[in-house]
């Protein structure tokens, strides 16, 4: 039977040199995590399934340095590779896979061009094109957008990119169905209701997004403890979870997430 | 010397890079004259089974060659599934080097099979010292191979059907997962493969 995944992300800014991974508290203050490759081969020790990197800089003359840090990673680390974060067209993707990435996650280029899902899945195969959605509650009814029920009134969820800033009126719900029609092999859904929170995923986003496609789900943003991933994973249809800080500054292991997750019924890698 | 044949299709680095890191020398061979002084060769994974099939036609004579001589062979998934008589994605045949088929994962199932998974072991090989039943092994693919001989198959796993994962026939070895992608024991099973090209 496929293990649910465990993945840790790396936001990295690449300005400063070799890279480092951060972590925004609060969108404020960053604090420093660490080399992406000491961080990613320490992540192949404790047993992550995957590894997503995101260049939180996304801007093109970065593009580079993220391939070296992708090529220096893909020398010890041997496990699946994401590289995310302004990848803007396949002449990226294709940067991305020769330094050693194995999928790509697009999210703006993807909502202003869909035909770039479809190009990416051509060229590298679906498994290698992840759709990383940013999702908002929106309690407002509107025509033709999928109400959801949950436990704070009807809402639907709105896309969002260019990092959460601006917003595109895009029902994620639709847009996933759409996305997994053009091609796009996995879904990095994350709700900006709860990033940075801790205070556990959107379950009701989640379950919505997982049950309108057969392609895996990624729950992403509110991750404070295993808890919280025991709760996704149970209670929905996500394939994978992804968390951040409860990885990067020590407080939990990935070992010791799975073997709280396979105490509590969830199939993972031990 | 083990050469890993590059059929144009795709980077080929992380199988460099496990190889190397597992003690082997890997080359990366893109003419099949450099095929004769190799202790080993790798199929590596990537594409379809029909660019495959096109793209490693040129190969088909010394690799024959290199298999009859007892040369040891490790196809990864699409170049696992080439080593068999034909699939059902393409119209082209395969290479025939083991007899049977490969097709589609059965309905009901995500299509492709992507992550981690388990292998149920029937036998004890070298290709398999340190990897123990219910050890995970990275899997992507939409299509899987139907041995005509079950006698051959090494280890299966579980994805709506038990389908083949790991099969050796005399001195050619398959494996339907990605070795390169799954962490410490893919490492074990490369590092098996390797020590097979030093007999």
């Amino acid at each position: 039977m496929l293990a649910k995944r465990i993945i840790p992300c790396l936001d990295c800014d690449l300005g400063v040199p070799h890279g480092r991974v951060v972590k925004g508290v609060q969108f404020k203050q960053i604090r420093y995590a660490g080399i992406p490759w000491e961080l990613a081969e320490e992540y192949d020790r404790q047993g992550a399934d995957e590894l997503i990197f995101l260049d939180i800089t996304a801007s093109h003359e970065r593009r580079e340095t993220m391939a070296k840090v992708i090529e220096k990673t893909s020398e010890n680390v041997f496990m699946p590779l994401t590289v995310g974060g302004g990848i803007g067209s396949l002449s990226d993707a294709r940067t991305a896979f020769n330094s050693g990435a194995d999928k790509v996650s697009i999210n703006t280029a993807a909502l202003k061009n869909p035909d770039l899902i479809g190009e990416i899945a051509e060229y590298f195969g679906t498994q290698a094109c992840v759709l990383a959605i940013d999702a908002k509650r929106r309690y407002v009814r509107e025509p033709g957008k999928e109400m959801v029920d949950t436990p704070d009134g009807e809402c639907w969820f709105e896309c969002s990119f260019y990092g959460g800033r601006e917003f595109t009126g895009v029902d994620a719900i639709q847009w996933v169905i759409e996305a997994e029609e053009r091609g796009a092999g996995d879904i990095m859904l994350t709700s900006m209701d709860r990033d940075g929170t801790k205070d556990g995923f959107d379950i009701e986003l989640t379950r919505a997004i997982s049950d309108s496609v057969n392609i895996p789900v990624i729950a992403s943003g509110g991750c404070g403890n295993p808890d919280h991933i025991l709760e996704v994973l149970r209670n929905t249809n996500a394939s994978a979870a992804l968390a951040a800080s409860i990885f990067h500054f020590g407080e939990y292991t990935v070992g010791e997430v799975k073997e709280y997750l396979r105490k509590g019924g969830v199939h993972v890698r031990l | 010397m083990i050469a890993i044949i590059d059929y144009g299709m795709g980077n080929l680095r992380s199988i460099h890079n496990a190889l190397t890191k597992v003690g082997g020398d890997p080359v990366i061979v893109s003419d099949s004259r450099d095929l004769p002084g190799a202790d080993g060769i790798v199929i590596p994974g990537v594409g379809s089974f029909g660019d495959a099939m096109r793209n490693l036609t040129p190969f088909a004579d010394r690799l024959f060659d290199s298999v009859d001589s007892g040369t040891p062979l490790l196809g990864i998934c699409i170049g696992m599934q080439v080593l068999f008589d034909r699939s059902e994605e393409s119209d082209n045949t395969g290479f025939g080097l083991i007899k049977g088929d490969v097709v589609r994962l059965p309905e009901g199932v995500k299509i492709p099979q992507m992550g981690w998974n388990e292998l149920t072991i029937h036998r004890d090989t070298d290709l398999l010292a340190g990897i123990d039943d219910g050890d995970f092994f990275y899997f992507v693919h939409s299509y899987y191979c139907v041995p005509e001989d079950r006698g051959i198959i090494i280890a299966t796993t579980d994805y709506g059907v038990d389908l083949a994962c790991v099969v050796s026939k005399e001195n050619v070895h398959a494996v339907q997962f990605h070795p390169e992608k799954s962490s410490k024991k893919g490492l074990r099973l490369l590092e098996n493969f390797v020590e097979m090209t030093r007999c």
